[in-house]
């Protein structure tokens, strides 16, 4: 069996707003548009990866979240209609997506051995969480390829930024040797906004974009640091920084799905590309891919 | 139709395990009993309503209510997948929602009705609605625990319940869905060595249950951030159930309570409680807040430069309800003559006037506005800052305020809203305001049916947008 790779990383978000403002025929509802600025990043992320082979998605969703340890979904199969329980008046979308219990089930096994708390959803009633749902739909609105979903351990709840960002290490390495001895090719992505701090108001046309900025300078200025990261390079110095910028910004990397990416990709050294940067309902949130299959040489 | 009330109220514990697994562990076991006796006291009270405050349904636009008349699904558990599916179809009062909705937003609360096929209703709720009510024969609502809500927020949450409370008539139910101690084990555990994570957790545990037993609600409501601290996971759901629960039941300490079961469940602490409204005798109320009538906190709690104590601190200041000092005249104490009808309850006068004078068979009554009694506060904010920057308020909460300062002048001289007979409003910005003036004008002094003239003016004293100048008839005197 050839050896597998990661061909590409991404920081890819879940606001359901996406897809509400794209109207796409599996939502409910109907939008007007808006958050142009994140779809068109959306649009040049997918552009970046259309003429790349691969086999899988390996998603972290932060709104799967569970306490007792690190959960995969294990069926190969969920049908459901998902609705936002935050915002259901956006999002309620009805999906039919395709896991790769292999790859899961593999990535399970090694963080087992690895001495984390891991366990396999087998349950077929489950219904899989907006966040994995949105980011799958942007990320590849054909729904082609199967994915790995993990949810969101809220070791950060329990403990502090640094366990959680260990333990997220730590299954980042294992989920890189899973995918390395699996012969697949294979994108990661982490589905997370950067700051975090929402408004508690929704304006009466919810894509009316004239209300739509970060909802504070901090929050700006945190986001833009870790953008300039991201952009040069420097994956060490998110991991460094993560503890303040996770605690000051309410950053939703406090799922760990960050972390996580960044020890999947072996904490890159080379540049990462900015789709899209945009606020949410007041949220930051950045599109970044990094093409790990450009940099082979940086993690042989 | 007779004044609704509160008949009772309950704590129990959200996880799913009292409902797929009782038989796995006697701990499980006996709150699964404990929630089959509170589910026949509940029988046997004659509710008809069921409140469920659920600390499992976070949301961020303010409080959701479930208006959908009968949600159905299959509930399966972030977790605790592995214990199986939970079907539910409820029964769902949607009238009472939608009210309950309507008297939020009348107390300057954000907040909506959820009706949308499919809506994941959260795990507390299910468990919860699927055992206090088998056969679903009491309608239920459930709201939401909004993530960034504090004490004032939550307060004025159960205030407006309840105003629909009594309004219809309804002897309801208090539930809140939550965990007392929420720390779990993070790893699995075999049902068998299940235990509460940790003796502080334990010990705090029996600490709140037996404030509970005593009746002592209020006691822990005001205890709530020292038990967030204490033994609470920081999630971002925090203890809030208590300020909630305490506000339907007025705030009270001395209900009288019974811990029906205290177990773990994978390691938190899991109660099922019954408060039922009767006096024990138990404790004094030594509230210690402003008791918050109306919402007008914009709620951006959190800042990149602040500490995570900003949240407590804004609490307990309710900063943008104060008018600062330098932003409006200064304060008088209003004159006293033969005639004159001055309120302790109403706002002090910003110039040497009473706040009413009794002429003959009729009360004249000075420009009233909306601010507060005691703290100068402005509900729906004031129009403009100190430096004259003008600010977002909200013209409805203001409105609804000048009426109640009305009506508290009114009562001061032995009358009622009902006496007043003639109104004169003054706005200071129209085609802004006239709209939201006029909704709360129909809903209150537009019942009464007093003659009304509206003029808009450039400018009020203090930074309001709405004051009325009153004439009613006087009370007949002794």
């Amino acid at each position: 069996m050839s050896k597998g790779e990661i061909v590409a990383g991404c920081l890819a978000p879940h606001p359901p707003h996406l897809v509400y403002a794209e109207n796409p025929p599996q939502n409910e509802p109907i939008a007007e548009g808006g958050w142009e600025q994140l779809r068109w990043g959306y649009e040049r992320l997918r552009e970046s990866l259309a003429d790349v082979e691969y086999d899988a998605i390996v998603l972290l969703s932060p709104h799967w979240q569970t306490y007792v340890g690190t959960h995969f979904l294990g069926l190969p199969k969920f049908k459901n209609l998902s609705v936002d329980p935050v915002f259901p008046n956006l999002f309620r979308y009805h999906y039919d997506l395709d896991i790769d219990v292999e790859l899961a089930q593999q990535i399970h096994d090694r963080a087992a051995d690895a001495g984390l708390a891991v366990t396999m959803m087998k349950n077929p009633d489950f219904r899989v969480d907006y966040g994995a749902i949105t980011t799958g739909h942007m990320f590849n609105p054909a729904w082609d390829k199967p994915l790995v979903v993990i949810s969101s351990n809220r070791s950060r709840d329990y403990y502090s930024v640094e366990v959680m960002q260990e333990m997220m290490i730590e299954l980042g390495r294992v989920t890189r040797e899973a995918i390395l001895a699996s012969g697949k090719k294979v994108v990661v992505i982490a589905s997370n906004s950067l700051s975090h701090r929402h408004f508690t108001t929704e304006s009466a046309i919810p894509e009316d974009m004239s209300k739509e900025h970060i909802t504070s300078h901090a929050m700006h200025l945190w986001d833009m640091r870790m953008i300039e990261y991201f952009r040069t390079g420097q994956a060490q110095r998110i991991l460094d920084e993560m503890p303040e910028f996770t605690e000051q910004a309410i950053a939703e990397s406090d799922g760990g799905g960050l972390s996580w990416l960044l020890s999947t990709l072996d904490v890159p050294t080379y540049p990462g590309i900015l789709h899209g940067y945009g606020t949410i309902i007041g949220t930051g949130n950045a599109i970044v891919e990094w093409p790990a299959r450009n940099h082979k040489e940086a993690s042989e | 139709m007779s004044d609704g009330e509160l008949i009772g109220s309950y704590i129990v514990p959200v996880h799913p395990h009292t409902v797929l697994a009782p038989e796995q562990n006697e701990g499980w076991g006996r709150l699964r009993e404990a929630y089959d006796t509170a589910a026949q006291r509940i029988k046997e009270s004659g509710a008809d309503l069921l409140i469920i405050y659920s600390t499992t349904w976070p949301s961020i636009i303010g409080h959701q209510i479930i208006a959908d008349p009968n949600p159905e699904w299959v509930m399966v558990d972030h977790d605790f997948h592995e214990l199986g599916s939970i079907p539910y179809s409820f029964n769902i009062d949607e009238k009472f929602a939608h009210a309950w909705n309507q008297a939020n937003e009348k107390r300057g609360l954000k907040s909506r009705t959820v009706a949308y096929h499919g809506f994941p209703i959260d795990v507390g709720s299910v468990v919860a609605l699927k055992l206090l009510n088998p056969d679903n024969a009491i309608p239920a609502v459930i709201v939401s625990s909004n993530v960034y809500a504090n004490r004032a927020e939550t307060t004025v949450l159960s205030k407006a319940c309840m105003d629909v409370v009594k309004a219809t008539g309804r002897k309801a139910i208090a539930i809140t869905a939550m965990s007392l101690s929420n720390r779990m084990f993070t790893k699995p555990i075999e049902p068998k060595d299940d235990r509460i994570h940790s003796l502080k957790d334990d010990e705090w545990n029996r600490k709140i249950l037996e404030l509970l037993g005593e009746g002592r609600l209020e006691d822990v409501g005001q205890l709530s951030r020292t038990i967030h601290r204490q033994i609470r996971v920081n999630k971002v759901v925090a203890f809030k159930p208590m300020w909630w629960l305490s506000g339907m039941n007025s705030n009270r300490n001395n209900l009288t309570g019974e811990v029906l079961a205290y177990e773990a469940l994978h390691g938190a602490g899991g109660a099922v409680v019954h408060l039922d409204p009767t006096p024990s005798g138990a404790g004094d109320i030594e509230y210690d807040e402003d008791d918050v009538e109306y919402f007008a906190g914009e709620r951006n709690v959190l800042d990149g430069a602040q500490s995570e104590n900003q949240e407590i601190e804004s609490l307990s200041v309710e900063s943008p309800l104060e008018v600062p000092q330098k932003n409006g005249p200064a304060l008088w104490e209003p004159t006293e003559s033969k005639d004159s009808v001055n309120s302790e309850a109403a706002p002090k006068p910003v110039g040497a006037y009473p706040h009413a004078r009794r002429v003959g068979d009729l009360l004249y009554l000075s420009g009233v506005g909306p601010r507060q009694p005691g703290t100068n506060a402005i509900p729906g904010g004031p129009i403009h800052d100190a430096d004259g920057k003008p600010l977002n308020y909200d013209i409805k909460a203001q409105t609804q305020a000048v009426v109640d300062n009305i009506t508290r002048i009114l009562e001061e001289a032995g009358g009622t809203i009902n006496d007043v007979l003639d109104v004169t409003s003054f706005l200071v910005d129209m085609d802004r305001d006239f709209q939201g003036y006029n909704e709360v004008w129909a809903e209150t002094l537009g019942q009464v049916g007093p003659t009304r003239t509206t003029l808009a003016i450039r400018a009020l004293p203090t930074p309001i947008a709405v004051e009325m100048k009153v004439i009613a008839k006087a009370p007949k005197t002794e």
